[in-house]
């Protein structure tokens, strides 16, 4: 299988406090990763790091066989090859759905006007959210947000879409939705990389599940093999945990 | 009667009223424009994110130690001072006349920038560190960031302070009656050195400054208005805004 992106010896402290340690970890090409684990586990900042929103302390992150890390190595043109959705959403206020989705494409990707609507309107078809090109973001709802957020990033075209918490500023009904369309995505192949508490949808879509756990990997594995037959005592701790609530 | 005064000055002296509004409202005008300008440009250098080592890094900071110093200066001295030390100061270092108009629009230019500079830069603070996350996850550097995501915003954002601005600016440009520039005080005081009526040469000039802040009010908050549009989006309704 090939490696899309490979993380070696990972590790990342703020000030003293050392969030990551020492992660090794790949996503390999249309594979669907999900990772869980409990708040401050890591788990988001790892995501961060592979985007280099936040700046690994040491370790390195291999794309396409080079480490990103290397000073010469150009990060804005890595970044435009993974799309990244938040937690908070976080769509452009001062421009429109379809504004939103267009202006990486025409300022990052130098496409035109006329294409980029064009990829555009075919991403915001796929999340649904076609409909409402005009809208402002103050005007939608925070599923429909998420949904446009998603087009947004499709509309860059990435090798590799990376979720973080995807529905944890949802309303409860509103999860539902930005789930549905994840699905959509998981089926035409899609490399994904999710960090996400919804045990059901990692159970359901993902191939290979990472639980984190104070800053490493405590356990990786299908789905089956985590969910249903954890080898480590805290992976089952957790999933007791978590798994109670619903 | 004061009243039949106030009448006869204006129409007496209306065209030196206007053009000395005309004046007051172009100093001004052009001085929030350009003072704005300053501002936001100050506002991106000095959150370009700090590069970790080499000569960047020392540019940056020395780039940075001048535009606090302008700030500081313009901001802690009086325009009336500033304006004479300008204006008196360039004839006798560089020995050369500048046109007072021209002087002018410097000094409130400039003045305006000071202050806008820390009023872009609270802008710039105020917008949600999510919004610079997206832009720099879809590939933006800081200048693209700043130019298509944050500014927009920030310039939204910063409209009420901006017309404070421009309405002190108004006002503040009365002081450059100091230099000679013939704005409206300064037509005023040559109106009311010629009828002695000081007080009902003034009072004019009182509601013209009046009608010029308030419109100017209204103007912007119209603009804003415009800019904010309507909270609730309707399927399939007419809102082209693309």
């Amino acid at each position: 299988m090939e490696k899309i992106i490979e993380v070696q010896h990972l590790s990342k402290s703020f000030g003293t406090n050392e969030v990551l340690k020492d992660i090794d970890f790949a996503v390999n090409k249309g594979e669907v990763v999900c990772i869980i684990g409990s708040s401050g586990s890591g788990k988001s900042t790892l995501l961060r790091c592979i985007n280099l929103l936040e700046k690994p302390s040491g370790g390195q992150i291999i794309y396409k066989g080079e480490n990103i890390l290397d000073d010469k190595h150009d990060i804005f043109e890595y970044r435009t090859k993974l799309g990244m959705v938040f937690q908070q959403f976080n769509l452009f206020n001062n421009l429109n759905v379809l504004g939103n989705c267009v202006i990486g494409q025409t300022k990052i990707l130098k496409r035109s006007k006329e294409e980029a609507e064009k990829v555009a309107i075919k991403y915001l078809k796929v999340v649904g959210m076609d409909q409402y090109v005009t809208a402002k973001p103050k005007q939608l709802s925070g599923g429909q947000k998420q949904r446009v957020a998603i087009a947004r990033a499709l509309s860059m075209e990435p090798d590799v879409m990376l979720f973080d918490e995807p529905t944890s500023a949802l309303d409860p009904e509103m999860v539902g939705e930005v789930l549905k369309v994840m699905k959509t995505l998981v089926e035409s192949g899609l490399t994904m990389l999710v960090v996400t508490h919804e045990m059901g949808f990692a159970k359901e879509v993902a191939d290979r599940v990472v639980f984190m756990d104070k800053g490493v990997i405590e356990e990786e594995g299908p789905p089956e093999q985590i969910f249903n037959n954890p080898k480590t005592e805290r992976t089952r701790e957790f999933l007791k945990r978590t798994l109670e609530k619903e | 009667m004061t009243l039949e005064w106030l009448l006869k000055i204006f129409v007496d002296n209306w065209p030196m009223y206007l053009r000395g509004a005309g004046i007051t409202l172009y100093i001004a005008l052009t001085g929030t424009l350009t003072g704005s300008f300053i501002g936001l440009l100050i506002g991106v250098i000095r959150t370009i994110p700090k590069p970790e080592k080499g000569i960047k890094k020392i540019i940056l900071k020395l780039v940075n130690m001048f535009l606090t110093a302008y700030i500081e200066f313009f901001r802690g001295t009086p325009m009336i001072v500033q304006a004479m030390v300008i204006y008196y100061g360039s004839a006798l270092a560089f020995d050369i006349n500048v046109d007072r108009l021209v002087a002018a629009l410097f000094i409130v230019s400039i003045n305006t920038g000071a202050y806008m500079s820390e009023i872009v830069r609270g802008g710039i603070i105020s917008i949600d560190k999510g919004q610079f996350e997206a832009a720099q996850a879809i590939g933006m550097n800081h200048l693209q960031t700043m130019k298509n995501i944050i500014l927009p915003q920030v310039i939204r954002n910063i409209l009420p302070a901006t017309g404070n601005e421009f309405i002190i600016n108004i006002k503040d440009t009365s002081v450059l009656n100091v230099i000679a520039v013939s704005e409206l005080f300064f037509q005023t005081k040559s109106i009311a050195g010629n009828n002695f009526r000081y007080f009902e040469s003034f009072f004019v000039a009182c509601v013209i400054y009046l009608i010029m802040t308030l419109t100017v009010t209204w103007i912007l908050r119209s603009i804003e208005r415009k800019l904010d549009g309507p909270d609730s989006f309707t399927l399939g309704g007419n809102q082209m805004q693309i």
